[in-house]
């Protein structure tokens, strides 16, 4: 069977890059692949639970790869968060889906 | 000193369930909350939005899911201290706990039940290097007391629903009103965005947008704030307090420091028996807790806090004996006087 995963690469809040794979096929978002690593404590990502409504998974995009447009929930989130910066972007409202593969993001630190 | 047989912290879903699981066994319970209501994330975070998963209700909205809790416990009386954070305990000789909230108000126990979600929600604070150099002279994160900015010239920072309504209700107060966000877009009610579109065109609001602030000035206190519009040179603005309304996020905050054992930023609990932490007496139940196989759902905070407090019948009536009863079986009684019952079969003869 092919295997439904992307690869990704995910920079933590102490700068280590993490190479891993993403499934495409559970609904998944880039909030949630970095919970279900383990990349960042927990309580410390995805607090709201994925409604665009803390920022706490806030990460920047370092790939070129083209990604799903800003709603205007995560645009007005982000423009009352911290430290963002033009690339910044919501992990969880970006869906992992195979166009995605090289994907690099480096999660936003924690406020 | 307020007294009670199970002192619950946190008022969420959770927190809520845990009063009326408690009085089902005659069990009184106070709440302390670091928010001003009850509800929890349920009602700070998100009111309005759907749950799907709350067993018997396909959709219920959180803000109605805290009404129907409060409801179902309102005849268990509960107590609450709201808008107060839960800091130190202390354990008595006598085996109760004694808690005590930011603002000093103190409660006692023989059994506690942090039922605390992700923490108690704090504001978030700008990056401003010096802001905490004039936290409370000048900078508030909260507005509490109104009428101290009657006069007086205000700066709010923020695009959502709070920064719009303080600045309508302060327009009226202070003597001058100047909303400052990153955009030109608002997030907040549809009413609350045209009032405020109102009153800058009638001048009772300054509306500097899309800028940022960028510095606090001040000898002992706020004076002036440094903003900044992008692409533009800073300007300065002229005030006496500056207000940043970010909104919340949610700290584990002082009970990280209880002795409890933590991992995850969760605190570890017994989930064989009866979600008790390393300290006897005190239990964790809810999103607050860690174990094994934890699932942060609500309808498995209302599981743990119904274990939760058969172990703490225990504990406030040792050796004494207990059966689970059925409510239908044996109805409700509240402690208001009120009581709850199923109708009686009727026996009647067919001729």
């Amino acid at each position: 069977m092919d295997s439904l995963d992307i690869n990704i690469t995910i920079i933590d809040r102490d700068g280590v890059k993490h190479q891993i794979e993403a499934p495409t096929d559970m609904a998944m978002n880039l909030m949630e692949v970095v919970r279900s690593y383990e990349l960042a404590p927990e309580g410390t990502i995805g607090i709201c639970g994925g409604m665009a409504m803390c920022a706490s998974c806030q990460c920047y995009v370092l790939s070129d790869t083209e990604l799903p447009e800003m709603q205007d929930d995560e645009e007005a989130m982000l423009s009352e968060a911290f430290y963002v910066k033009d690339n910044s972007r919501l992990g969880c409202q970006i869906q992992i889906t195979p166009e995605m593969e090289g994907l690099e993001v480096e999660l936003a630190p924690e406020s | 000193m307020i007294t009670t047989d199970i002192l619950i912290i946190g008022a969420g879903p959770t927190g809520l369930f845990t009063v009326f699981e408690a009085g089902l066994l005659k069990l009184n319970c106070h709440l302390i909350d670091a928010l001003p209501q009850p509800g929890g994330q349920c009602s700070e975070l998100y009111p309005k939005k759907p749950i799907y998963d709350i067993p018997a209700y396909p959709e219920i909205l959180a803000g109605d899911l805290t009404e129907k809790l409060l409801e179902q416990c309102k005849q268990f009386e509960p107590g609450f201290t709201l808008g107060e954070r839960a800091e130190t305990i202390e354990k008595q000789e006598d085996g109760s706990f004694i808690v005590t909230t930011n603002k000093g108000t103190k409660h006692k126990a023989p059994v506690i039940a942090i039922a605390g979600g992700l923490g108690s929600f704090e504001p978030r604070k700008p990056l401003l290097d010096n802001i905490t150099d004039y936290e409370d002279c000048g900078v508030e994160y909260m507005i509490k007391e109104p009428e101290l900015y009657r006069d007086k010239k205000v700066v709010i920072a923020g695009g959502g629903d709070s920064a719009l309504d303080w600045s309508i209700f302060l327009s009226d107060i202070a003597s001058s009103v100047t909303l400052i966000h990153r955009r030109n877009e608002f997030r907040g009610h549809l009413d609350s965005v045209e009032k405020v579109q109102e009153l800058k065109n009638s001048g009772k609001i300054n509306l500097i947008t899309p800028a940022e602030i960028t510095a606090i000035n001040g000898n002992g206190k706020v004076e002036s704030v440094e903003v900044t519009k992008k692409g533009e040179a800073p300007i300065l603005v002229d005030t006496d307090h500056f207000i940043p309304l970010f909104g919340l996020s949610p700290k584990l905050g002082p009970i990280a420091n209880w002795g409890l054992e933590i991992e995850k930023n969760a605190i570890k609990v017994n989930n064989a028996l009866d979600y008790q932490t390393n300290i006897p007496g005190i239990y964790a139940i809810g999103d607050v807790n860690t174990y094994p196989g934890k699932l942060k759902l609500i309808l498995c905070g209302f599981h743990e806090a119904t274990l939760m407090c058969q172990s703490a019948y225990q504990i406030i009536n040792p050796g004494k004996r207990y059966v689970l009863k059925y409510t239908t079986v044996a109805g409700v009684d509240g402690f208001d006087g009120t009581r709850k019952e199923a109708p009686k079969a009727v026996v009647k003869a067919i001729q």
